[in-house]
């Protein structure tokens, strides 16, 4: 990657409280204009990591650099970063205008110059007409986009979000979620947000960083996150995951499971461990097939113990049939329309295929939590 | 940026010649000024407070000629019986009071949280009276009431069967010190009956429980803080207060007025230190015990609690209208019979009634110039008081730095809840006037010496005896803002003194308006703090009450306390005003 | 370095809170400190300003109690330039504590002995006697039948139980030298058996001198053991007041003027000390007080015995003085202990 290229670039930072270790280690960059999320569990660690990049909390280890200049110990009001916060922190007594142009005012810019900005930004978040109005006059998307103009006011260099969507509701949510990734897209802007809300991440970002317990685990974009999770931690976090455990290599790209063999593509798999070792074997519930059209390789007869509808699918619960033991369980998703037409009941026996190409292998060592 | 446009080009360029590499992009000069405002704050708070108590701890240690004689004066005053007799009047009358003044007061702020009862805007006010009057005067009130010639105890002069229930000692002291407590307990428990959640009494009535039960399972648990402290402050008044006790006490001794004797009549300042001590002991275990009670209720408050909304209920209303309109009642009958007295020729044997006492003439204390001199002094102390104490609550609650220094800054903020008023007085007396101290052989000359005798000592005295509240109203306040409206500003590169200016101090007008008023109201009754300290050329109102008092001049006292409590009143009434105005204004930003 | 550098930033602090202070000290202002009475000070002030118009004399008036505490307090650092009729109780203290510039002020000759000190060059001058009496209020003894006592005998009389109020001596100067008095005239072992009794007749002690004759003047009690100035004053406003002088003797003590020991003694200081024994101010005392620093040839004020000096017990100031710990010990012992069981 071309430095001049690098927006943000963030390595092997470290926070200790006491002896507790907030973040250890992190290191990611970001290009130019690109959209980060990252992603994790409350108290994972990735409010502190927004919270070093933003300037706002001093970091143990590591260096920060923003636009190729080492910020690191450098104050928020010197790292050009715009923020924007989960309670928005608008200025209750000042209106949705004096909100937007609180940060011009004491840039020296001159009464035009400022009216015509802030008449730019309202238009740029569709609040054109609303800016005499106060905080407390708006909805939450309004305040939602009146806290997103005044970040932008003051041209920073990088945007930072703070769970900016998790205060609204579900439809507005949605709305927001493409505006702004749209917003970001025309302004060219980087910019980083942090989310516990997986399909917030996998919608908008270019890339997403998933942290765990203070440290990163998987940095991708949402297709590599998604279809390939580094660990099954990753894999149950985002999105839903079936996990059968003590599966046993075989050799490269098969493995044993229950009685059964199946086969699994070579970039999924650990094929830096030895035959016999112990794995654990994870599929989606949307990728387990069912319908005998769908040839003869990696077939596991099931029956169906429980359906649960959810609308356009249904989510069955299968149980597979096996010579050594019983109670392995998968989760299979399949649309209404197939269930309906291969008339799918409970207690019904149904052959399922595991497409090579979708399962993932983990090391028994990485067993999920 | 195809969007960005010409303004956004401008705006750019500056932000980027703003931020340049080098030295100084590293130093965070707000971080620094911050640091350096949190130090002065405890230096400040180490001049007015901690070496000032220091300095009286010093003079208990000492003899008459600042020769150093160890525990010799406490060893004395333990082995006089005196100790235990006035300690345990102290307590028994601290304790009463406490319980008569918190029940009362329980009732009556029920009554104006939880009661659709008419006139609770009045009741409340009523109810506040005491705090516009010198103590002094509820002494003065209940002698002309339940006094051997008083309007109860002749029944009006003879038209009624009286009754003398024998105010001089400790009847009349917790009657007095009830009287003078009984606000305060009011205002603590209104609000924290406010603040209980609708939610758990919805749960409570779904669930069948009586309204008895419900009290006892909701209603007292909901409140049990607010109840603590307001137990708390009513004990610390009461146990320190010298006003009642010096004019209804009779021989009924207890602490406050043993300094008294110890300063004034035998002008023995070693003793009158070590009673201070003394006094300050079970005072400081009741607040320290206040504020660890205190430090759990943080984890108690949830965050979205559904406000109750007291509805109608005629059997309750009517039950609370009579019990609140016969406190109130009593309340105003104490502060009419004050105004009576003032207007009376000789009481009680010429009952001629005119402006006789307001003329201030052939008495001392200075008259005229002592009223105005408080009313300068009052506005001194509102004004620059609630500077201080908001700034110091600010820099306590909205920075990050020396969080160490911070939390020393808080306990000494809250300290002053703990000190009587009297011993303020004598430690000032004795610190700023000070010539110097020998520290390790060397002499230093005290820097602050200047300060005695002017009307800064006045105002500094009672900024440091009336802070605490003051303060906690301040962080209150600040605790209700948005913790990230500081770093919001920061990130756009707005200096944290100009969002300071344009919008803490503008939400947080109220509760500053009310911080002024709360200073202005108390600099204008209290005594027994600024009585050690006045000087010649600034007598003072409430310092007059007491000396006239003491002169025999009793209307004139009671005329003069008249225009205290009138001129209190006054700037309530003001604070009332402009707070609506404040309301009005910015209904906007205030409706959330 | 640094410290200089704190101490700037403390006085930065506090300098604004330095123009609220007083206003700035003009060349000839001279600081009065005085107990005499509030009602006294305004006609003599008067006689001052018509002689010296050159000098701005400040007063801080207070109680006896609260002036010397306040001089004692200020000892390291007087404020006051002068003291002017004060209890010559007092300014023995004061002279123990080394802070009386001596001064012989013009006219000193004419001072009788017992009104001064007595060192050549006087520590403190006298300008009259202030005595004890009981103030007696006669609507409510004619109510109840009570006949007026004449005497400290008459006092433990136990018709009068609960009808007095006297100030306790802890507390008030004036309590102090009404027991000091009692303790000389009788001895110590009869005065204290006679003390015991007048406790028991006693309904309430107070904490200031004056209290007791203002709450028989407000019929708050009968009898209430205060000094005569106040009893004479209220029966002016129109209270029903009579004031008793025990025909046993009063206790006394000389309202007395001292110079304060400063760096810098003002001339205007010695002024006033010249003029407040002088002969037309000591005419203005001997209006209200009849025994005054020297005969002026005022007639005794109404209702004062004929031969005022009379009245006066012999009081031996040094004794009273060396023993006053010892008697307000004593006497806490024996009241303060079980007061509340009286009422």
């Amino acid at each position: 990657m071309n430095t001049s290229d690098t927006s943000l670039a963030v390595e092997k930072v470290g926070k200790k409280y006491g002896t507790f270790a907030a973040l250890s280690d992190v290191s990611f960059s970001a290009r130019r204009g690109e959209f980060l999320s990252i992603l994790g569990p409350s108290g994972c660690g990735k409010t502190t990591l927004l919270r070093l990049i933003a300037g706002l909390e001093s970091h143990s280890e590591g260096r920060v650099i923003i636009d190729g200049r080492d910020v690191s110990g450098s104050p928020v009001s010197k790292r050009n970063v715009g923020i924007v916060f989960q309670s928005y922190a608008l200025f209750p007594n000042l209106s949705a205008r004096n909100n937007i142009a609180y940060g011009l005012k004491s840039r020296g810019a001159s009464r035009e110059e400022i009216v015509a900005r802030v008449d730019e930004l309202l238009d740029l978040v569709g609040m054109r007409g609303m800016g005499r109005k106060y905080p407390a006059q708006l909805s939450g998307g309004q305040q939602q986009r009146v806290a997103l103009a005044r970040s932008l006011a003051v041209s920073p260099g990088l945007l930072l979000l703070d769970e900016p969507l998790s205060a609204l509701d579900a439809k507005v949510r949605l709305l927001l979620r493409g505006e702004i990734r749209q917003l970001q897209k025309r302004l060219g802007i980087t910019t980083v947000m942090v989310t516990h809300d997986q399909e917030e991440a996998l919608t908008m970002a270019d890339r997403i960083l998933v942290i765990e317990k203070g440290r990163l685990v998987q940095d991708g974009t949402p297709h590599d996150i998604y279809d390939r999770p580094a660990t099954p931690f990753v894999a149950s976090f985002i999105g839903a995951m079936n996990f059968i455990p003590d599966a046993v290599k075989v050799h490269d790209g098969v493995y044993g499971l229950g009685g059964h063999h199946v086969q699994v593509g070579m970039e999924n798999g650990s094929a830096a461990l030895p035959p016999g070792s112990r794995v654990t074997i994870a599929i989606r519930p949307e990728d387990v097939l069912i319908g005998r059209e769908l040839g003869s390789a990696n077939i596991v007869p099931t029956t169906v113990s429980a359906m649960e509808y959810r609308g356009a699918q249904f989510r069955l619960s299968l149980v597979v049939h096996s010579g050594e033991r019983s109670g392995l369980r998968l989760d299979a998703d399949v649309a209404a329309e197939k269930v309906r037409r291969l008339q799918i009941r409970p207690e019904m026996d149904l052959p399922v295929h595991l497409p090579f190409n979708r399962l993932r292998v983990y090391g028994a060592g990485e067993a999920h939590a | 940026m195809p969007e960005g446009g010409l303004a956004t080009e401008a705006a750019t360029a500056s932000a980027r010649a703003r931020v340049d590499d080098g030295f100084w992009a590293r130093v965070d000069g707000e971080r620094w000024i911050k640091r350096l405002l949190i130090v002065a704050l405890c230096l400040w708070l180490g001049v007015v407070l901690v070496l000032p108590v220091l300095q009286l701890l010093v003079k208990s240690l000492a003899d008459d000629q600042g020769g150093f004689v160890g525990l010799t004066h406490y060893v004395k005053y333990f082995n006089s019986p005196n100790l235990f007799v006035s300690l345990r009047n102290s307590l028994v009358v601290a304790v009463l009071t406490t319980l008569l003044s918190v029940g009362l007061g329980f009732g009556y702020a029920y009554a104006l949280a939880r009661t659709t009862i008419f006139g609770r805007g009045l009741l409340k006010g009523v109810a506040m009276m005491p705090l516009f009057a010198p103590t002094l005067l509820n002494g003065i009130a209940l002698i002309y009431l339940f006094g051997r010639k008083g309007l109860v105890t002749t029944g009006l002069f003879g038209l009624l069967p009286g009754v003398d229930i024998g105010v001089y000692g400790p009847v009349g002291i917790v009657i007095a010190e009830t009287l003078y407590a009984f606000p305060q307990a009011v205002l603590i428990l209104v609000i924290a009956l406010k603040m209980t959640d609708a939610r758990l009494y919805e749960a409570a009535q779904s669930l069948g429980a009586s309204p008895l039960r419900i009290f006892f399972t909701v209603t007292l648990p909901g409140v049990r803080f607010g109840l603590m402290s307001a137990v708390f402050v009513c004990f610390i008044l009461s146990f320190t207060d010298f006003g009642a006790p010096k004019v209804v006490g009779g021989n009924y001794s207890v602490l406050a007025t043993d300094i008294y004797k110890q300063v004034i009549g035998q002008q023995n300042f070693s003793m009158g230190a070590v009673v201070s001590v003394v006094l300050l002991i079970p005072a400081l275990l009741a607040f320290i015990a206040d504020r660890l009670v205190q430090r759990r209720q943080v984890a108690s408050f949830a965050a979205r609690s559904v406000p109750l909304i007291p509805r109608p209920n005629p059997r309750r209303d009517v039950f609370f209208a009579f019990y609140c309109w016969l406190v109130g009642g009593a309340i105003v009958i104490f502060y009419l019979t004050a105004l009576f007295a003032s207007l009376v020729k000789v009481w009680p044997y010429q009952l001629e009634l005119g402006l006789w006492h307001y003329h201030f003439s052939g008495t001392g204390g200075g008259g005229y110039s002592a009223f105005f001199n408080s009313l300068r002094m009052s506005a001194y102390s509102a004004l620059w008081g609630t500077a201080i104490t908001f700034l110091a609550a600010y820099l306590i609650e909205k920075t990050r730095q020396l969080h160490g220094l911070r939390q020393l800054a808080y306990f000494l903020s809250l300290a002053p809840l703990a000190l009587p008023g009297m011993v303020i007085g004598l430690a000032y007396i004795f610190f700023f006037n000070a010539r110097g101290w020998e520290i390790a052989g060397v002499f230093v000359a005290n820097p602050f010496n200047w300060l005695y005798s002017t009307m800064a000592i006045l105002v500094l005295c009672n900024i440091v005896h009336f802070f605490s509240v003051s303060f906690l109203t301040a962080t209150t306040a600040l605790k209700q803002m948005d913790r990230e409206f500081e770093t919001v500003s920061a990130s756009m590169g707005v200096p944290f003194t100009k969002t300071f200016v344009r919008v803490t101090v503008p939400v947080c007008l109220p509760a500053i308006l009310e911080i002024g008023m709360y200073y202005f109201v108390n600099s204008m009754a209290t005594v027994s703090a600024v009585i050690f300290l006045y000087s010649a050329d600034l007598p003072l109102a409430s310092v007059a009450v007491a000396n006239m008092d003491d002169a025999g001049d009793t209307a004139y006292a009671c005329a003069m306390s008249m225009l205290i409590v009138a001129a209190n009143i006054l700037v309530r009434l003001m604070y009332g005003a402009s707070t609506a105005g404040i309301r009005r204004r910015s209904q906007a930003w205030l409706t959330r | 370095m640094t410290r200089r550098w704190l101490q700037t930033t403390r006085k930065m602090m506090l300098t604004p809170l330095l123009l609220l202070a007083a206003l700035p000290a003009g060349a000839e202002e001279l600081l009065v400190y005085t107990a005499l009475e509030d009602d006294e000070i305004p006609g003599y002030m008067e006689l001052f300003k018509k002689s010296h118009a050159g000098i701005d004399v400040k007063i801080v008036r207070d109680s006896t109690g609260i002036i010397t505490a306040k001089l004692l307090a200020e000892k390291d650092n007087p404020q006051a330039d002068v003291v002017w009729g004060t209890a010559a109780t007092s300014l023995m203290l004061f002279d123990q504590a080394g802070m009386i510039e001596p001064y012989a002020p013009k006219g000193l000759d004419k001072v009788r002995p017992f009104m001064r000190d007595g060192n050549t060059v006087p520590h403190w001058v006298g300008i009259k006697a202030w005595e004890t009496g009981f103030c007696v209020n006669t609507v409510e003894m004619e109510a109840k039948k009570l006949p007026v006592p004449k005497s400290y005998a008459d006092l433990i009389n136990p018709v009068y139980k609960g009808h007095l109020v006297m100030p306790n001596p802890a507390s008030s100067g004036t309590g102090y030298l009404t027991v000091s008095a009692i303790l000389q005239l009788m001895g110590e072992e009869k005065g204290w058996a006679y003390l015991d009794k007048l406790h028991d007749n006693m309904s309430s002690y107070t904490h200031s001198g004056s209290k007791p004759c203002k709450m028989a003047g407000a019929g708050e009690t009968e009898i209430g053991i205060s000094f005569a100035y106040r009893g004479f004053m209220q029966k002016k406003k129109g209270e029903p007041v009579v004031t008793v002088f025990p025909s046993e003797g009063s206790g006394w003590d000389v309202e007395a003027n001292a110079l304060i020991k400063k760096a810098k003694v003002k001339e205007s200081a010695k002024t006033f000390l010249d003029w407040a024994i002088s002969a037309e101010v000591m005419s203005a005392y001997a209006k209200v007080y009849p025994v005054t620093a020297y005969a002026t040839g005022v007639a005794i004020p109404e209702g004062y015995p004929a031969e005022p000096e009379k009245q006066l017990i012999k009081n031996d100031f040094s004794w009273a003085a060396a023993n006053r710990a010892r008697i307000l010990d004593e006497w806490s012992k024996r009241y303060d202990g079980k007061s509340e069981a009286k009422k």
